[in-house]
């Protein structure tokens, strides 16, 4: 009995496939939000800083109104924002103050402890044809955030699943109140 | 190499001396100022032991480990924990490459107990190819880890005995861990912070991509110099044949990762004999890469030229006299099958070099 499934010889870029890739990598106007995001990494990152602190001073008001309630639309307005700003993908543990503003979710490999060795000489991804390295500009980024030191040194622990799709605003929020060492 | 602590057979673990974390032939080479020579080990598209056998007795004598690589290219091939179980109870020295494209934590934590369990002293941990390059595009493409959390994680296994999520573990892997290096590929001033947050993260050894520019490899030693690096990791840098100036330039313009500098093409269109041209720039960045500071050892990756692996590290004398360990000719103590035992000896008659050497010992 053979695979009635099993793709022939020579079938493996279908005319569909071909389609959706050209779809999703459309040249490079799609990824110039996140170069201007990088670009003004520092002034975005003070902003985010403001909104922070206004967000810690509130948390007596966000623990009363509840979290869980809360979750949704915080990560509606995060969604938005952070989706126009940086094409976030919505991981629920943003690490972008790390990665000089730079979403490492739009890495096709999800790699958030830099880049591969398969990026292309012009510094553009070897999966997504034409789209520029998120790590190569998380390193302009970041060179930009803060110059006293060497960014992206931090080894950034793997995905944790179940947060994927809720608010890291909050859940930052949070871990700074229960823990005002703790860095962005 | 040979040890004076050998075990009787040789699928059986070494000691672990003190100050190592593995039992492995590699991590003792290494640590004891040898320089190394390792190789990549293609896994065949077959569920026949005998072809793993075949493919591993080219390599006999003359690597300290070879490399089970894990779907490299995003091709489907036999699985590398499946190659290092068959070869490492024949006393090879394996280093596995596990791939976080394919397998969730779950999956690997699993896979390098299993592997630890079976003998395996060294693991590589790499985040692997993207699925669109490989034979199964339409696969789901996992990355679960990248390379610096799966260091992380097993160096936690080790050293810690705990699974990422902190439960124990009865016995931990003990495994001397290595990672991969591109110095190559952009952001490249990057490039030598990242081999030091590798280091961070818990590599133990590096195999770097092939090193065809040997100029921007001195640079990036440099940097690596700078940094103090060299002095935390051990540096495996990768060579190999390139079998024709066309097959460069297609591996060129079609493989991610591989940078070739024109002066090697030209070199290979000049010569006569290219694939002979192939080998002899493979030997000269031995030699040229043999004197960069801070360089441990060679990785050699000699794609569909398996059979002259053997030509190139003995011309090289990159051995320097080391005898090394050869387990399908010093263990013939009847334990084996035949059929594999003959299908290695083909594959070592077949070998101009290794029938030279026969007649020595």
């Amino acid at each position: 009995m053979t695979n009635s499934w099993v793709i022939p010889r020579g079938a493996k870029r279908s005319v569909a496939q071909a389609a959706t890739r050209k779809l999703s990598g459309s040249g490079i106007e799609m990824y110039r939000m996140r170069q201007f995001s990088v670009r003004h990494a520092r002034g975005l990152k003070l902003l985010y800083s403001a909104l922070e602190r206004v967000l810690v001073r509130c948390e007596p008001l966000l623990r009363r109104i509840g979290y869980q309630r809360l979750d949704k639309p915080f990560a509606q307005v995060e969604s938005l924002t952070k989706g126009l700003l940086l094409d976030s993908q919505n991981c629920g543990q943003c690490i972008v103050g790390f990665t000089g503003l730079s979403c490492p979710m739009n890495c096709p490999k999800k790699m958030r402890n830099g880049p591969c060795g398969g990026v292309l000489a012009d510094g553009t991804c070897e999966v997504v044809p034409g789209m520029p390295c998120v790590w190569v500009l998380a390193w302009e980024g970041a060179r930009r955030l803060d110059e006293a030191q060497v960014p992206l040194q931090d080894v950034q622990p793997p995905v944790d699943h179940q947060l994927i799709g809720r608010s890291a605003w909050l859940r930052e929020v949070r871990i700074k109140v229960e823990d005002p060492g703790h860095a962005i | 190499m040979q040890f004076e602590d050998e075990p009787v057979t040789p699928g059986d673990p070494l000691p672990i001396r003190p100050g190592h974390s593995s039992f492995g032939r590699l991590e003792r080479v290494l640590r004891g100022g040898g320089f190394a020579v390792t190789a990549e080990i293609a896994p065949p598209d077959s569920a026949n032991p005998a072809e793993v056998y075949k493919r591993a007795a080219l390599f006999d004598g003359y690597v300290d480990a070879m490399n089970a690589t894990d779907g490299s290219g995003a091709n489907c091939h036999m699985s590398s924990v499946g190659m290092c179980s068959l070869l490492t109870r024949r006393g090879y020295a394996m280093v596995m490459q596990v791939s976080a494209r394919d397998r969730n934590r779950i999956a690997i934590q699993g896979d390098v107990l299993g592997a630890a369990a079976m003998g395996v002293a060294s693991i590589l941990c790499l985040t692997g190819d993207g699925v669109d390059v490989g034979d199964h595009p339409q696969a789901k493409p996992v990355f679960d880890l990248d390379c610096m959390s799966m260091l992380n994680m097993i160096r936690g296994m080790r050293d810690e005995s705990r699974f990422l999520s902190g439960r124990a573990l009865d016995e931990p892997p003990r495994v001397f861990l290595g990672a991969a290096a591109n110095p190559f590929a952009p952001p490249l001033d990057y490039r030598p912070h990242r081999l030091a947050k590798k280091v961070e993260a818990g590599a133990q050894f590096v195999q770097t991509q092939y090193c065809f520019d040997i100029d921007a490899f001195r640079s990036y030693m440099a940097a690596v110099r700078d940094a103090g690096t060299h002095e935390k990791v051990f540096i495996l840098a990768g060579v190999g044949p390139l079998a024709s100036a066309r097959s460069a330039e297609w591996i060129r313009g079609n493989v991610p990762g591989i940078h070739i500098p024109d002066a090697v093409i030209r070199r290979l269109k000049a010569a006569k004999n290219q694939q002979q041209e192939g080998i002899n720039l493979c030997i000269d960045m031995i030699h040229q890469i043999r004197d960069i500071q801070g360089v441990h050892g060679i990785h050699i990756m000699a794609y569909r030229q398996e059979h002259r692996v053997a030509e190139i590290i003995e011309r090289s004398g990159v051995l320097g006299g080391r005898k090394l360990w050869r387990p399908s000719l010093d263990w013939k103590d009847g334990e084996w099958d035949q059929g594999s035992a003959v299908a290695a000896q083909d594959a070592l008659s077949n070998n101009p070099v290794a029938r030279k050497l026969e007649k020595v010992s």
